[in-house]
């Protein structure tokens, strides 16, 4: 069969809404493009650990605590969960490592901003989490099989750091006037870099196309990040807080609210390597990874010994 | 030894007590004790199991999706297999 003959196989089976799975001819840029995807969304979660884990000795109270553990174990299963679907595209696990500890894969930018008070993890629950879900739920039903089902597996596990975040500040909110100062400056932080997270304005997103005809994107940039500012501008109500964007405004006609203009050369800058803990963040993820060799090798060790027994009994 | 030449394990959880066990995803681990403990830590945090597998993915062996089609087309003629296939009057009961 010609490849013209195979891709057109591929495709149809895609517009009909039939999974691809991992032995099935797929065209390699299609193949190349998951991986990528996929991998870069696998070191967020992975990266996305850092920041969290700052607060874990911190936490105000024993239940914040345990949660927030909870919270940071289930990004290390979300990392595993996308590392091991990268892996039926046959991208190695060392590999992919190797491209995010020298700097050639990229991971989300938002987890290159400090978490500076506990406040902040509240915001980063409602927000980034909740921009998250956003950008995941309708990777869900992606073409690729294996991507949608560990994304399923995630989703279902985000909703609770999405909650606990805004009880977090809730919480805070309801509390003294320092606590609420402390409320509305997280919120201020977090709201831009949340609201860019959904990557750069549709006309300058040239791959868009492509990917929403192979349904590994299914929404375009502009329309989910709009989605989020809609359903936040009202949640904020509830917290009696701000968004820190003197445009925000609910406009009748189009139905949405509208939103003032995103700072693009902050957002290259940070995507570029100089946001405020871009080297932070590497160094400590490379860190973790060379400080657990002896653990990997003691494993192995272990495992090699008891095999040796097993055979001698 | 390197990470990388710890082998790659297929999860299969068994959700509860009568129900099979599921193929869940894959991970690496150094033995098969460790791939079950990964496994739990991995895919069981919410209580998802009862009973969990683990084979080495290099023992799983595979049909082709090529030959999908010639592979499953001896069932394709077949209706008469199914229930339905039979044409019977409305006033026989319990059948």
């Amino acid at each position: 069969m010609s490849v013209q003959d195979l891709e057109k196989i591929f495709q149809d089976k895609i517009d009909a809404d039939i999974r691809i799975e991992p032995k099935d001819w797929m065209p390699d840029a299609y193949r190349k493009t998951l991986i990528r995807q996929m991998s870069q969304h696998a070191h967020s979660e992975i990266v996305g650990m850092l920041p969290e884990a700052n607060w874990i000795t911190r936490a105000p109270t024993l239940r914040r605590k345990a949660t927030l553990i909870a919270k940071v174990q289930d990004e290390a299963g979300h990392g595993l969960y996308l590392y091991a679907a990268t892996e039926t595209l046959g991208a190695g696990r060392e590999e992919l490592l190797e491209q995010l500890h020298t700097g050639k894969a990229k991971y989300s930018s938002i987890f290159n901003y400090p978490t500076l008070t506990w406040a902040d993890m509240g915001a980063i629950g409602w927000l980034v989490d909740g921009a998250a879900i956003m950008n995941q739920v309708p990777l869900c039903r992606a073409s690729y099989g294996p991507y949608a089902r560990a994304m399923v597996r995630i989703c279902k596990e985000e909703s609770f750091h999405q909650r606990q975040g805004f009880e977090i500040l809730l919480t805070l909110s309801k509390g003294s006037a320092g606590q609420r100062r402390m409320c509305q400056d997280a919120i201020d932080r977090w709201w831009w870099p949340s609201v860019m997270m959904f990557g750069p304005n549709d006309d300058a997103s040239p791959h868009t196309a492509q990917s929403m005809q192979w349904k590994i994107k299914r929404f375009s940039n502009d329309e989910l990040r709009q989605r989020f500012v809609d359903i936040c501008a009202e949640q904020v109500k509830i917290l009696g807080m701000t968004i820190p964007d003197p445009d925000l405004k609910w406009n009748e006609q189009r139905q949405h609210y509208d939103f003032g203009a995103i700072d693009w050369d902050e957002f290259w800058n940070v995507v570029k390597g100089n946001g405020p803990c871009n080297k932070e963040r590497l160094a400590a993820r490379v860190r973790a990874h060379e400080e657990g060799a002896w653990v990997r090798e003691a494993a192995t060790a272990h495992a090699e010994k008891r095999e040796l027994k097993k055979d001698r009994a | 030894m390197a990470e990388n030449q710890w082998p790659l394990w297929e999860v299969f959880i068994r959700s509860k007590q009568g129900l099979d066990h599921k193929h869940a995803g894959s991970l690496h681990a150094a033995d098969a004790q460790m791939a079950i403990e990964n496994a739990r830590d991995v895919y069981t945090r919410r209580m998802e199991g009862v009973s969990i597998w683990v084979v080495e993915s290099k023992y799983v062996h595979a049909s082709s999706p090529d030959d999908a089609t010639s592979f499953y087309e001896p069932a394709n003629d077949k209706v008469y297999r199914h229930p339905t296939f039979y044409d019977l009057p409305d006033e026989l009961k319990h059948m």
